[in-house]
């Protein structure tokens, strides 16, 4: 063995760095070199061919009037406002398909998803055929072909009436509706509010069985909270809750909810296709939790209610959640196929733009951010969820 | 809600006699296992039974098979209550190959079983070698050949007039050929110590995955004359091309990132024990590690492009589902276009559905047990 010998002097190199860091920097300096460099010749490209064309880029646009129909949209808009609210229309038209998408997918997929793993065969297989059909034709092509059948759809007239006061016909879905007001909405804002105090509470309640372990009934709290303030609220206030039935008058339907078709079909379209995947994801969740946990929690003599709920759920939920996100972002990210059946949403609406004004970078780039915004307020509600649901580790 | 079948209350079941005829045991066992399952059976059964009534006696009792050419009117007679299969005799050569030459029309036919070809002997583990690269490149160029024509007496046809389904496994197949290399070198930058080039990767990731591929494809028809000099253009069907490429780039990364994760330490350290450079080090040890563990999901993320070149449909491009539904415009043809959705979808289910197969076989153990 060698003692301790008294390392050389190091060499001087050229500004002190090794062979490596040279590597390296040299490396980046031409990536990042022919990077800026692409960049830069598209850029003088675009503003040549842009002064060429007598554009002017930057969004003053927004404030012109826009002059695009928009049919069907949840905001009051008219052909002559600006770009500015068509855009802000298109955003509400994206949010109003993805986010009830979002929640009918997740109820279908989690309902066939168990359905895969049912004891019953024939429930099991007929799981299986649609997952499979599903998956394997394009969400366009489902898309274009739900279009299809809407549009074959007897007219107003010779309405389908599946259940009473519901009408479906090549006018679009018409449900009964309740008129909103200002005090239904003090009601619903009552019941929300009840929400959030019946989560505290019951948060305290677990904290207090945790420490002396006896378990405390929540629902009492959950009644009052959330049932009986409400009903009073609404009876202290007078609230009419009386049901708008839609009527047949002339040749189309007065009152009640109408889901035009194109949004019902993108709606279909988005749920049937994404639940698909959600059911995948929620049978390998359920069977990723070991038989040991079944096992254990049968031989404490759980009931089942309580067993699903308490021991395997939880466990399930951690494998789910993540591949859960991506879906909820691609069921996104797929309404934009809107575009295709005259859905306008925020890329129809920014694609009409860029037709009529020649906008392209600006239009784009109100994409992209809108798109972005949506995708990480999705990643970061999804990520604060599996937060809270992570393996708490001793 | 039904039972799940993982939940062990086995050791009841097992006490029962199993003796009897081995059909009614396991109708039992798998349909009548309890009251509730038995009820749910039998409501299922007769749903299905009608769903399958109605569907045999629109699509087959019903069904017109066969018209003379051009000739809607034994269509027209049973609308509503038989489908109208004749529309595919009429329409399956524009539908397939659209508008390309019609005499010519054995060269994309051609294109399509090499691509099938291709396809195959990609799936075999013994071919899983570097000659399997050059067999791309041949394939790829042949097809590219056949396609174009201009040489060895094949007339040219220009790109213009290619159409239906070798337009949309062109778009996959380069997407792939082209995407995966791209999505290998982005991935190694994205795990790269020099900062400029890690962030580079990472923006160019989360940029194209932030945004759907419609807004990418608008961008690669509106967007991309802007963006070059003056005079300068380029067909269609490239720039669509050029945007699947960037797409499934960006996608294919995060699958390749993933299975460089997986790839154990010691086998970084004992490359560069052994001397080897960064290039060799990853060519040679570490990416054909990474790449064997993520091949089911490499899999996966063909059949989701394989299924997204549809949208080139928005942009106009013929692919498989833009010549369908354009077969239809023809008023006489109109009311049919279920049908053609069908026919259509079909062809799609079949090259996905066996992928899909093809993956689920890889991710079964190969282990002799």
């Amino acid at each position: 063995m060698t003692a301790d010998h008294p390392r050389p002097p190091p060499r001087r190199r050229l500004l002190a760095l090794g062979r490596n860091e040279l590597k390296g920097l040299f490396w980046q300096v031409l990536v990042v070199g022919i990077a800026v460099g692409v960049i830069a010749f598209l850029w003088s490209n675009t503003v040549t061919n842009l002064s060429a064309r007598r554009i002017t880029t930057g969004f003053a646009f927004l404030g012109r009037e826009a002059g695009m129909p928009i049919a069907d949209s949840l905001l009051a808009y008219n052909p002559r406002d600006t770009y500015f609210w068509a855009f802000v229309v298109g955003i509400a038209n994206t949010l109003r398909v993805a986010v009830i998408g979002i929640v009918l997918a997740t109820i279908l997929g989690t309902l066939i998803g168990i359905s895969r793993l049912s004891a019953n065969w024939l429930l099991s297989r007929l799981a299986a055929v649609y997952v499979e059909t599903l998956r394997d034709i394009p969400l366009l092509l489902q898309l274009l072909f739900w279009y299809v059948l809407m549009q074959a759809l007897p007219a107003a007239r010779a309405a389908w009436r599946p259940v009473e006061g519901v009408f479906l016909s090549n006018r679009g879905l018409i449900l009964p509706a309740i008129p909103f007001g200002p005090p239904q909405l003090a009601v619903l804002g009552a019941a929300v509010l009840g929400c959030a105090v019946f989560y505290l509470i019951r948060r305290w309640l677990v904290a207090q069985q945790m420490r002396d372990g006896k378990p405390r009934p929540a629902w009492p709290f959950a009644l009052g909270l959330m049932v009986v303030v409400p009903v009073a609220v609404s009876l202290a206030l007078g609230v009419s809750w009386t049901i708008e039935w839609p009527q047949l008058r002339g040749f189309n339907f007065v009152g009640g909810l109408t889901l035009a078709p194109e949004y019902f079909a993108l709606l279909i379209a988005l749920v049937t296709y994404t639940s698909a995947f959600i059911a995948e994801i929620v049978r390998s969740g359920i069977q990723s939790v070991p038989r040991g946990q079944w096992d254990a929690a049968n031989a404490l003599g759980l009931r089942r209610s309580f067993m699903l709920r308490q021991i395997i759920l939880p466990q399930a939920l951690r494998v789910i959640v993540p591949p859960m996100t991506s879906q909820y972002l691609n069921l996104t990210k797929n309404s934009s196929l809107a575009v295709a059946i005259g859905y306008q949403d925020v890329v129809s609406v920014a694609n009409t733009t860029l037709n009529q004004t020649g906008q392209a970078i600006e239009a784009i780039a109100l994409i992209m951010a809108v798109f972005l915004t949506i995708s990480l307020s999705i990643s970061f509600f999804m990520n604060w969820y599996n937060a809270r649901i992570a393996l708490v580790e001793r | 809600m039904t039972a799940i079948t993982d939940i062990p209350d086995a050791p009841r079941a097992a006490r029962r006699p199993q003796t009897g005829n081995p059909v009614l045991r396991w109708l039992r066992k798998n349909l009548f296992s309890s009251i509730p399952n038995g009820i749910l059976t039998v409501v299922l059964l007769a749903l299905l039974a009608k769903g399958i009534f109605s569907f045999v006696q629109w699509g087959i009792a019903n069904a017109v098979w066969l018209t003379p050419a051009n000739d809607s009117s034994a269509c027209r007679a049973v609308r509503g209550v038989g489908a109208c299969w004749a529309i595919v005799p009429e329409k399956y050569r524009f539908i397939l190959f659209g508008t390309y030459p019609f005499d010519e029309q054995w060269r994309p036919a051609l294109s399509v079983v090499l691509f099938i070809a291709l396809y195959y002997l990609s799936t075999r583990r013994a071919l899983w070698r570097r000659e399997l690269v050059y067999l791309w490149i041949g394939a790829l160029a042949l097809i590219s050949v056949l396609m174009w024509g201009g040489v060895f007496g094949l007339s040219f046809v220009s790109q213009d007039r290619w159409g239906g389904l070798p337009v949309t496994l062109i778009l996959a197949t380069f997407g792939l050929a082209f995407g995966f290399p791209l999505g290998i070198l982005v991935a190694l930058g994205r795990r790269s110590k020099l900062p400029a080039i890690r962030s580079l990767s990472v923006l160019y990731v989360e940029l194209i995955r932030g945004v759907p591929l419609v807004s990418l494809l608008f961008m690669a028809s509106v967007m991309f004359p802007l963006f070059m000099p003056a005079g300068f253009n380029i067909d269609k069907l490239l720039r669509a091309q050029i945007a699947i490429i960037l797409f499934a780039g960006a996608y294919l990364a995060e699958v390749v990132r993933g299975g460089l994760q997986a790839v154990p330490r010691g086998q970084y350290e004992a490359a560069d024990a052994l001397g080897l450079s960064y290039w060799r080090k990853h060519r040679l040890i570490v990416l054909p590690q990474a790449i064997r563990h993520v091949i089911p999901p490499l899999v996966n993320t063909f059949i989701a492009f394989f299924k997204d070149t549809s949208l080139v449909l928005i942009i106009g491009i013929f692919d498989l589902l833009t010549t369908a539904k354009t077969a239809i415009i023809d008023p006489a043809w109109q009311q049919f276009s279920v049908e053609v959705y069908i026919f259509v979808a079909a062809i799609y289910f079949v090259f996905c559905f066996a992928m899909s197969r093809y993956s689920r076989s890889l991710e079964a153990p190969t282990t002799p047990k």
